[in-house]
């Protein structure tokens, strides 16, 4: 049995409480903004095909490819859109990252609209090339003769319970290090289905992590309609005023949990942060909310040196300096691979943020 | 077959056969059982021939000269050759004397390149490897196009981003050159995927080495152009060298041309320093592959003459003889040359006051462009995204305050700097 299937099956044997088996947390269900109307409950891959429905629907010219995703793709998300769009527009490729990828650059610099699927975020590295070396540079090489910014790839990303090495690695560091491509993370349907509209619309190369553990888990209401939500802007979901906590996908909810706990047992009111778009990230956001607070911590499942926390540690105490009360935390992953039957230990989970937060809240 | 599959097919052109290796049902349908055990062995299987017409005397045994080959055209596609051969030698003296940073000739190749050139139509959308200025040449990219971008000026339509050679011409339907081997090669595949969508009567073409033929990218094109039956030509030049390493430390089979009945895509080999045979070969391959929709693969032999660049010397790894047999022997303008005068067509004479007058338009560009500013050094900031995001300007910001206090130690009269 392929890998795919067996981590599908093993995602809907997931308690339906939603608590993730190995590293346990729940996910708290966003609530979109009134203004984009009628709603309906989707889970993340319910969104993501919805986002991908919209799409290629306005956009006659796209087209969606990928292992897999003639039948609807290891992970659903493109579930009816060959039956809907025809087998020119939706259509498997071979088993070649490399190939996926610098065939989606082609396509889009002939100025098609290209959703390109990367089975797991782990299998992307045969494309890197592509990624770096054409995708990025496209536009900046030829002196804006030309541009491939129809492409958007899109790969399954993060902790799933049980993925181990090859299925839960989270590489958005790699990708943010490439001026020339943007990297976006959503933490649920709501974000999921609006910030890959934007991708896709984009005129820049675009690679969208998409959240494993939430594709089945994350249910919300989410607009049924087109929307888009802005890149390069952070969200702040949960206001406070002592901590900032600056996060993106899965660990938004961990934090959300963290900032509760923190409240009820500790009287700290933590801001919580989405980051989104990891690349080009906003920082005046991140800037403003830690001049306010005086203390940050940044959490990520990728590992810890070089993580993209690095990268927001190191921003923060340029432009902040003077505001700073605390050294900045990163609670992340650990140098290591990510380990199979280690994964409790492994993840930055609730009790280790908690613990951040109070080494924060006892610093001075 | 349902009526599904009927439309789909119709709609693609693509014709699978249905007995044969590669009729398209799952594994075993259609396979051919034997009770003999027998490993093939391709050292026993005839070589796939090389397809020549003009020999190396300059001589057509065989009459074999396609119509669309014109005494006119002939001359013409001489002529650039001769304006390749000649650009080539005054840039790469340049960059000994230190006027330009880097080059790379096509000496050896010129029939193969401008050849294949020829036989396209501007319509066909061209994505090159390194060597194929000629391809640029022949489309109309002018020597001070050719210039301003070695020198890196100001009027550079790549805003001086590259390395010499790195050219890029819109306006000619070529892609931008990028120094990474074979990258181009599936980005050839997706655009020509695009164009049969919008139903465009165009091939997509790819150029690239015998050495880049040993790259992953040009095994995954190959596959997906065949199965997405994506209208692509690809152009191998084997030119028997990838810097040092000469074909035998590069392949063990029967060189590129047999790596293609493994994807099920049609192929030739061809001479590439005859002129006749790589026209034709690519016309007939244009055709093929605009008619069926599918891509072909075309094995240009031909031999790099120059060294890989100005920062080898070949002398290190091949013979000077074994250089000279091909450049005096074997050379696609040599031969081309000796057809031309044997038919009357030209002439010594023309030959020299017309490279007397390469020699003045190039000499005349080069000058030009070498007094011609650089651009300003803000414009490393632009491009990188459509619109300059918060951070590159901040960057931008930096520079500037920098020059304002340390510009005297830049240089900057070199650069244009409003």
């Amino acid at each position: 049995m392929s890998c795919g299937r067996l981590l599908k099956r093993a995602l809907t044997s997931v308690k339906k409480d939603g608590i993730r088996t190995a590293a346990g947390f729940a996910y708290i269900p966003q609530t979109p903004n009134p203004a984009l109307g009628e709603t309906t409950k989707l889970n993340m891959f319910q969104s993501i095909n919805s986002a991908m429905d919209i799409a290629m629907e306005k956009d006659s010219s796209a087209v969606l490819f990928g292992e897999d995703v003639a039948f609807g793709g290891v992970f659903r998300c493109s579930l009816g859109l060959q039956d809907k769009y025809g087998s020119a527009r939706v259509f498997n490729t071979p088993l070649t990252e490399q190939g996926i990828i610098g065939f989606g650059i082609g396509v889009a610099a002939a100025g098609t609209t290209a959703i390109a699927e990367i089975q797991f975020a782990d299998y992307i590295y045969p494309g890197f090339d592509q990624i770096v070396n054409e995708a990025a540079k496209y536009r900046y090489r030829s002196g804006n003769e030309y541009n491939c910014g129809g492409l958007t790839v899109r790969a399954p990303w993060g902790a799933v319970g049980h993925g181990a090495l090859y299925h839960s690695q989270s590489p958005e560091a790699f990708f943010a290090h490439v001026p020339g491509i943007k990297v976006v993370v959503p933490r649920g349907p709501i974000q999921a289905k609006g910030l890959l509209l934007s991708c896709i619309r984009d005129q820049n190369p675009c690679i969208f992590f998409e959240p494993k553990i939430l594709y089945r888990m994350a249910a919300e209401e989410v607009p049924v309609g087109d929307y888009t939500l802005p890149l390069s802007q952070a969200e702040v979901v949960r206001q406070g005023s002592d901590i900032t906590m600056i996060g993106w996908g899965t660990v938004i909810h961990v934090l959300l949990e963290v900032a509760t706990m923190a409240e009820e047992q500790l009287g700290v009111s933590c801001e919580v942060i989405d980051l989104q778009t990891i690349m080009p990230y906003d920082s005046a956001t991140i800037e403003k909310s830690v001049q306010k607070t005086g203390k940050a911590m940044v959490v990520h499942e990728a590992p810890l040196t070089q993580g993209f926390g690095a990268e927001i540690a190191a921003r923060i105490q340029e432009s902040c300096f003077l505001h700073l009360e605390a050294p900045i935390q990163r609670v992340t992953g650990w140098d290591t691979p990510f380990a199979y039957i280690y994964e409790p230990f492994y993840l930055p989970d609730k009790w280790r943020c908690f613990e951040a937060v109070k080494k924060l809240r006892d610093f001075m | 077959m349902s009526l599904k599959v009927m439309r789909h097919l119709a709609r693609w052109n693509c014709i699978r056969p249905k007995s044969s290796a590669m009729a398209s049902g799952v594994a075993g349908s259609a396979a051919v059982y034997t009770d003999s055990l027998e490993f093939t062995n391709p050292i026993s299987m005839p070589q796939i021939p090389t397809y020549r017409v003009l020999d190396r005397h300059g001589s057509i045994k065989k009459g074999n000269v396609p119509s669309s080959l014109s005494a006119t055209l002939l001359v013409e596609i001489y002529k650039k050759m001769l304006l390749l051969s000649k650009m080539d030698k005054i840039l790469l003296q340049s960059q000994r004397q230190g006027r330009i940073s880097f080059y790379m000739t096509c000496s050896g190749e010129e029939a193969a390149v401008i050849g294949s050139a020829a036989a396209l139509q501007e319509s066909d959308t061209v994505f090159t490897q390194y060597r194929e200025v000629g391809v640029f040449l022949w489309r109309g990219f002018t020597l001070d196009d050719v210039m301003n971008q070695c020198f890196s000026t100001h009027k550079d339509n790549t805003k001086g981003r590259q390395m010499p050679i790195h050219y890029s011409a819109r306006e000619h339907n070529i892609q931008c050159v990028s120094s990474t081997l074979a990258t181009q090669v599936p980005n050839a595949v997706g655009y020509a995927y695009s164009n049969k969508l919008k139903n465009k009567k165009s091939v997509t073409v790819a150029y690239f080495g015998e050495g880049a033929a040993s790259e992953g990218d040009v095994h995954a094109a190959m596959n997906m152009a065949a199965v997405l039956c994506c209208p692509t030509l690809f152009i191998c030049r084997n030119n028997g060298y990838a810097i040092s390493t000469s074909t035998k430390d590069q392949y063990f089979g029967d060189g590129i041309a047999a790596r293609g009945a493994g994807y099920g895509i049609r192929t030739v080999r061809v001479d590439g320093n005859d002129l006749f045979a790589v026209y034709q070969a690519v016309t007939a391959a244009r055709e093929l592959a605009l008619s069926e929709s599918c891509p072909v693969l075309l094995e240009l032999m031909t031999y790099r003459v120059g060294h890989h660049s100005t920062s080898d010397d070949s002398t290190a790894y091949r013979s000077i003889d074994e250089v000279n047999y091909w450049n005096t022997r074997d050379s696609p303008v040599g031969r081309l040359g000796h057809y031309l005068v044997q038919q009357k067509l030209w002439s010594d004479e023309e030959e020299q006051s017309f490279t007397k007058e390469c020699r003045k338009e190039i000499m005349g560009a080069f000058n030009q462009a070498e007094n011609t500013p650089k651009p300003s050094p803000y414009l490393v900031f632009d491009d990188v995204y459509d619109t300059m995001t918060s951070q590159l300007g901040e960057q931008r910001r930096s520079l500037e305050e920098h020059l304002e206090e340390y510009g005297e130690n830049y240089n900057l009269d070199e650069y244009d700097m409003k």
